[in-house]
């Protein structure tokens, strides 16, 4: 019985976290918000860098409506701009993998078809990473 | 014939040694067998000894619970000198050179909550640290350092408050 009154009791001054607790906590929580920011930046791209080869076809604004056909070697790949995000709408490829990536819309994300050698890459207000060369 | 036996000489510190340690083994191996959603997030269950241990007998009996815990559980686990074993070790390292700089601090305004939190973000860069430069050397890592130090705040607090908790019923 002694033990129920004491566990009900919970404004014991010791058990609660001191000044320097919660310091640690909030700088804690804020460390972690910060952390999700920076590794995990969901940021909307706002332009797209077409590469076909090793060259550069174009940067277009991501904010259009567009459809683009860019010639490979086996053919012609079919992209399409629509309202901040894009995909390849058809490609002559044979496994299609680029078409099925299907919509891309955040700064960094990448979509490649290589038997044509046409890439898409979406860029933010800042670039995260620099990862394609061929 | 003579029965040769070794006595080894011990001392009241050695036993208290050795029953933590056997404690924070106990609760090692608990952990263990505990499915985890995500591999690599775990609660941490036995740091709450070594944290006790740090405020009842003193850093260094803290320190000789923490690293013969990982020692004996990887034997009890067949883990020893694994990859598993290396990130304990160097998890369980790093959050002993954080507890042993958080315990400076002022008594008065830092409890054992702050001390659990410094141990568990420790414990998780000792950890990413070895998996970045020995086992996943690639910047694909970055990715999951959010989740483990989310994980590390939450259950270093949880660790802490009981922790918090046991202190204050011995007293």
């Amino acid at each position: 019985m002694s033990r129920l009154t004491y566990s009900s009791n919970t404004s014991n001054p010791r058990l609660k976290p001191l000044l320097g607790d919660w310091l640690v906590i909030i700088i804690s929580i804020f460390a972690v918000i910060f952390m999700f920011q920076q590794f995990w930046s969901f940021e909307h791209a706002s332009q797209l860098r077409i590469r076909q080869g090793n060259k550069i076809i174009g940067t277009y604004d991501l904010n259009q409506t567009r459809e683009l056909h860019i010639k490979g070697p086996i053919g012609e790949s079919i992209i399409i701009i629509n309202q901040g995000k894009v995909r390849f709408k058809q490609s002559p490829c044979h496994n299609q993998y680029c078409v099925h990536q299907g919509w891309l819309s955040h700064a960094g994300e990448v979509a490649i078809c290589l038997p044509n050698q046409v890439s898409l890459q979406l860029l933010g207000a800042k670039n995260t990473y620099d990862s394609l060369n061929y | 014939m003579t029965r040769s036996t070794i006595n080894i000489s011990t001392t009241v510190e050695d036993h208290h040694i050795a029953k933590l340690t056997a404690l924070a083994i106990g609760l090692h191996i608990i952990e263990a067998v505990i499915p985890s959603p995500l591999p690599g997030v775990k609660p941490g269950i036995a740091n709450i000894v070594t944290l006790y241990v740090l405020y009842e007998y003193g850093f260094a009996t803290a320190a000789w619970v923490s690293l013969l815990r990982v020692f004996a559980s990887s034997l009890l686990l067949g883990h020893f000198l694994s990859p598993t074993f290396v990130l304990s070790l160097s998890g369980a390292i790093c959050s002993l050179a954080a507890l042993y700089l958080a315990q400076q601090l002022p008594k008065k305004y830092f409890s054992a909550i702050t001390l659990s939190i410094c141990a568990a973000f420790a414990h998780i860069a000792g950890q990413l640290l070895v998996v970045r430069l020995w086992l996943i050397p690639q910047t694909g890592v970055i990715y999951l350092i959010p989740i483990f130090a989310l994980a590390a705040l939450i259950f270093g607090l949880i660790n802490g408050l009981i922790t918090a908790k046991l202190i204050e019923q011995k007293s």
